[in-house]
């Protein structure tokens, strides 16, 4: 390591490594699967072909819809999962890629289809939100970050980003301001790392840059452009005369109302705009993208490795899951497993995150109603104690990089165990009651939430919502059931399926969840006993991961819902492509749907039934 | 259906138990609470109601062990030398690419030294992940418990450390980092243990060599030192020799 | 301002003018001093930060703001949603540009004395989401930043010891010299544009000029 070697200037060193990569790209085609079989025989091998590494490819890309419509009509693949793009540039098109699923559990089926890159934003493809809603944002994220048109798309503006951006950040060719080198570790640091701040070394000493002939004076573009066009569109233009009478004869303007991004009940940066008929809701846009920090690129430049941490920050209150998912993804495409108390400690972990994130979101919940902050420090409390453990345990109380590819970090002490048993079966029990004494039954939560914020089960499954919004509406889906992973087929568990629909079967759905998440807990607890202390990491522990060429969409149950990642490989130290299916983002797209026809009061506990948390929905 | 206004309540009893409960609570520690002087805090027990407030600046929360803040530089204060011997793995595992390294080279060869000219981690990007600590092979890098650092005036000269600032004395890791400091010691004596066995090892196998090479028999002997001879480099990896014996 | 003819009751006149900190001009005004100590003792120990969470770090705010940490300790507990009623802006987490905008107004809205505690590294310049196209470093590149907090998150503690620190700040400063009370004290930031890029419309002419093909 420390041996001495001529220092090689960096674009070689890059080039040498690019090209090593490119030796190494095998192209393997996906195995076809029945349902895949299905679809090439109704549309013909010429058109239906098996793609590399994973799912079909649709050779022409005007015929997706029709693809799609086959897909959700005769194969009953209810809603996309994910839906994204990969930028192969030495290629020359963008792959997009979509994971279809049936609600009632098992593999996703991928597939993709190409458009070339100089054509993308310009012809476009067709759009899948007549079919399936739910990708409506996750389109126009497409769109914002790669550049590639949707026809037909209600709505194409940029989501993440602003109206007047210049480029497509996430295409591979397109360079942010301190853009240093493609992939890390960046050659300046080590051996010749004196310190240099980013901005000493950009042109504009801050992380801007600016197209040729630019005046700021004379610009003219508005961020927010076309995003009042639809709200307005209705809106009265000849003076008070025109406007719709209500119900009661009184006569109202109509208001269009941001709230947001700075606001109390937005449980972040998120921005709600509202076109308001008195006090009701007539229609709702959102604006995403106040805390959008560029994950995804950020991920593509780092190592397998490096991206650990960074999870954390994805769902800041539930940073377990997170690792989970993304470390499950990258084992799965190293072909390891990680070790069977290795697992378990996973699994602790994650449902105790999952019992303090629910503490969490039902004390903003409480918050949004106007009970400030008495349930939400009652809750904190009890969270704080999770808290407690994982400082001890990993080091830091939210940013947890506790789980390794094969492994996790550390292994739990007796005493530790000890003390997680007594707040399993001990004072969690306890403090789950004690908030259904203070909440279930009380006449004020009850008359503000029951029939709040309706969404039927299938509309929820065509917006692809997943998580106890899910499950509050009748449907049955949880990936520790319907897909499991990790351990979860070892436990004896209930999935919690309450059919109102609505705020407060959310809120009950979470109470019951956690009362499972205990009952996983004991078992898990029970179970670990039976396996080696200390055996924590399979193999040994390397920080060089040589990850093989192919690409995984690997999932996991969060609080939130189903957080995926799709990510391929092209076989080097770092991803090729990593997305993050989030999802507090995609649980957004029905926000509209059940806020319409509410009081600008229920907005904002519509919204915190749903328990966004920004750091995943912009990332 | 019960009485309306009962749910409310119910759940006014809970606050009101709460109320009252701060107080019990109170009264179980009544003298033990009222010291002024600061003394260091425990994690609560969860078996406690409630939850103890901690007067943050009077008195401090013990850290756990592996809690992590900034990362420091541990020195040798035996042989009053820094550990590091800028191997540049630190730098390389750092996801946010915060750790730039300056490695010395010797001003006649040109050959680097295992020493960091150079060390400077830039706090206001640093992620407090841990990555660095974890997977320095020398244990030269830790990550700290002091979470005190503020800066008033200008971020650029306070928050970007460099190496004077991070570096500190082991008995400091010591203090912060006492099962990690112990396994440290462990790891030196196996170490230590290994290299005098390899040195015996290789003395044994010099002088059966002196002894055959003076009978002049080359056959037998020969292959017998051939495995010693072999084993004596291997536990002494080139890398791992460095901190215990500086290379000046 | 204290009118320097009205001497408040137990002043002496030695102390007047044993006192070295007065300048010759306000000899007999000496009482600003304790004046200033009362002025600050008030506003060090009832600051209202404002209920505004950005990133990670605001959860830690709130942790901070509940049971074990209990923000209250230090009179600071009163958050308000509102920029107009608050005096202290906890920037708690990364700051975008698209966000930055609305920090900005945000700021220009609060009312003087006004301070900006840039809690965690992301705020203070940049964090680990630095590189990104989308991340301001640091947001003293628009407000004056009184107190820098690193960490990912920091911890409650670490909070808290910036608002200690902050207390100490506070606590120096002089009825005379601070800015607000000073003819053109009132320093607007103008608000970054959002154009191509984040503009920042101190620099417009020198963007233009640059840029300028």
């Amino acid at each position: 390591m420390a041996e001495a070697t001529t220092p090689v200037p960096p674009a070689a060193k890059t080039a040498a490594r690019a090209e090593k990569a490119e030796k190494k790209l095998v192209i393997t085609l996906a195995t076809m699967t029945p349902e895949m079989m299905s679809l090439q025989e109704h549309f013909g091998a010429d058109l239906i072909q098996p793609a590399p590494n994973e799912g079909v490819l649709i050779a022409d890309s005007a015929r997706l819809a029709d693809v799609a419509l086959f897909l959700h009509d005769e194969l009953h693949l209810e809603s996309i999962a994910n839906a994204t793009a990969t930028d192969y540039v030495k290629e020359g098109y963008i792959e997009l890629v979509y994971h279809a699923q049936h609600i009632t559990g098992g593999l996703p089926l991928c597939f993709k289809t190409r458009v070339p890159r100089g054509d993308a934003d310009t012809v476009g493809l067709p759009s899948l939100t007549p079919l399936y809603p739910g990708v409506e944002f996750q389109e126009r994220e497409i769109y914002d970050l790669y550049g590639v048109r949707f026809n037909g798309h209600p709505d194409l503006r940029r989501i993440l980003l602003w109206e007047g951006f210049n480029g497509y950040p996430m295409r591979k060719d397109w360079h942010e301001a301190y853009y240093e080198q493609d992939t890390k570790p960046y050659d300046s640091r080590w051996p010749g790392g004196t310190h240099r701040l980013a901005e000493e070394r950009v042109p504009w000493a801050d992380n801007v840059n600016y197209p040729p002939n630019f005046n700021p004076d004379e610009y003219k573009g508005i961020p927010d452009a076309g995003l009042y066009d639809t709200m307005r569109a209705e809106a009265p233009t000849g003076g008070p005369t025109d406007t719709p009478f209500l119900a009661t004869g009184i006569q109202t303007d109509e208001l269009i109302v941001n709230m947001g991004p700075q606001h109390p009940s937005t449980h972040g940066v998120l921005r709600m705009v509202v076109k308001l008929d008195g006090e009701t809701i007539t229609d709702l846009k959102l604006v995403l993208g106040y805390l959008h920090r560029n994950h995804e690129k950020i991920a593509e430049r780092n190592t397998w490795l490096h991206n650990i941490p960074f999870t954390d920050r994805l769902d800041y209150i539930t940073g377990m899951p997170n690792e989970m998912g993304y470390v499950q993804g990258v084992e799965k495409l190293m072909k390891i497993k990680p070790t069977e108390r290795a697992d378990y400690l996973r699994v602790i972990m994650c449902e105790l995150t999952r019992v303090a994130s629910h503490f969490w979101s039902i004390g903003f919940l409480l918050n949004d109603l106007g009970a400030f902050y008495t349930p939400a420090l009652y809750f904190i409390t009890e969270r704080e104690f999770v808290m407690d453990l994982f400082d001890e345990i990993t080091g830091s109380r939210m940013m947890n990089n506790y789980m390794r590819f094969g492994g996790v970090a550390r292994d739990v002490t007796p005493a530790q165990f000890e003390r997680i048993r007594y707040l399993v079966t001990d004072r969690f029990p306890k403090a789950i009651d004690e908030m259904e004494r203070l909440l279930s039954d009380n006449e004020i939560v009850r008359a503000r939430t029951i029939g709040v914020g309706y969404l039927s089960a299938d509309r929820c499954v065509a917006y692809s919502v997943t998580g106890p919004v899910l499950r509050a509406s009748g449907v049955p889906y949880d990936l520790r059931r319907s897909d499991p992973y990790s351990l979860y087929d070892r436990f004896d568990f209930d999935v919690p399926v309450l059919y109102g629909g609505d705020v407060y079967d959310r809120y009950r759905v979470r109470v019951l969840e956690m009362r499972q998440s205990l009952r996983i807990l004991e078992q898990a607890l029970a179970q670990i006993e039976q396996t080696k202390v200390g055996d924590i990491q399979a193999g040994k522990k390397a920080y060089v991961h040589r990850v093989p060429a192919g690409e995984v969409y690997s999932r996991v149950e969060t609080p939130k819902g189903e957080l995926g990642f799709y990510m391929v490989s092209d076989g080097g130290q770092n991803a090729y492509r990593y997305h993050v299916r989030s999802a507090s983002f995609i649980n957004l797209t029905a926000l509209k749907e059940m806020t319409v026809g509410m009081k600008v009061a229920d907005a904002v506990v519509i919204l915190g039934s749903l328990d966004i948390v920004l750091g995943e929905v912009d990332r | 259906m019960s009485l309306l206004g009962s749910g409310i309540l119910k759940g006014l009893g809970v606050t009101l138990k709460h109320f009252i409960q701060t107080y019990a609570e109170d009264f179980k520690y009544i003298g033990k609470k009222a010291g002024i002087e600061p003394r260091p805090l425990r994690r609560q027990n969860p078996g406690n109601h409630g939850m103890v407030t901690i007067e943050y600046p009077k008195e401090h929360m013990v850290m756990p062990e592996n809690f992590r803040y900034i990362p420091f530089l541990v020195k040798d204060t035996v042989t009053n030398e820094d550990k590091c011997t800028s191997c540049g793995i630190c730098a390389k595992v750092c996801p946010p690419q915060c750790i730039w390294i300056l490695r010395t080279e010797d001003p006649m060869t040109k050959r680097p030294v295992p020493a960091p000219k150079e060390f400077h981690i830039d706090t206001s990007v640093c992620m407090n992940c841990g990555f660095c600590a974890e997977f320095c092979p020398f244990d030269a890098i830790k990550m700290d418990h002091n979470y005190e650092i503020t800066s008033m005036s200008n971020r650029k000269t306070e928050l970007i450390f460099d190496k004077d600032r991070l570096m500190m004395p082991d008995t400091y890791h010591a203090g912060i980092h006492p099962a990690d400091w112990a396994r440290e010691l462990e790891d030196k004596k196996a170490e230590e243990a290994k290299k005098k066995a390899a040195a015996e090892a290789k003395a044994v196998a010099d002088a059966k060599k002196a002894a055959a090479a003076a009978a002049g028999t080359p056959a037998g002997p020969a292959t017998k030192t051939a495995p010693a001879t072999k084993t004596a480099p291997t536990p002494k990896p080139p890398a791992a020799a460095a901190p215990a014996e500086p290379a000046q | 301002m204290a009118d320097a003819e009205t001497n408040l009751p137990g002043t002496s006149a030695v102390e007047i003018k044993n006192d070295p900190r007065v300048p010759a001009e306000l000899n007999n005004n000496v009482f600003i001093t304790t004046l200033d100590k009362i002025y600050n003792w008030g506003r060090k120990r009832s600051m209202w930060p404002m209920l505004f969470g950005l990133a990670c770090c605001a959860i830690e705010m709130i942790c901070t703001a509940a049971a074990r940490y209990d923000l209250a300790r230090f009179g600071w507990e009163l958050m308000r949603p509102s920029p107009r009623q608050a005096d202290l802006m906890i920037v708690s987490g990364t700051v975008t540009k698209k966000m930055v905008p609305q920090i900005v107004r945000l700021y220009n809205q609060m009312p003087q004395p006004r301070y900006v505690i840039a809690m965690g590294a992301c705020a203070t310049g940049g964090g680990p989401f630095k590189e990104g196209y989308n991340v301001v470093s640091g947001i003293d590149k628009f407000l004056p930043v009184d107190v820098y907090i690193p960490g990912c998150p920091p911890r409650p503690e670490a909070l808290m010891h910036g608002f200690v620190k902050l207390q100490e700040k506070i606590e120096k400063q002089s009825l005379r010299t601070v800015s607000w009370y000073q003819p053109g004290g009132d320093d607007v930031v103008p608000v970054p544009m959002l154009g191509p890029d984040m503009v920042d419309l101190r620099r417009s002419a020198e963007i233009a000029e640059k840029t300028r093909a």
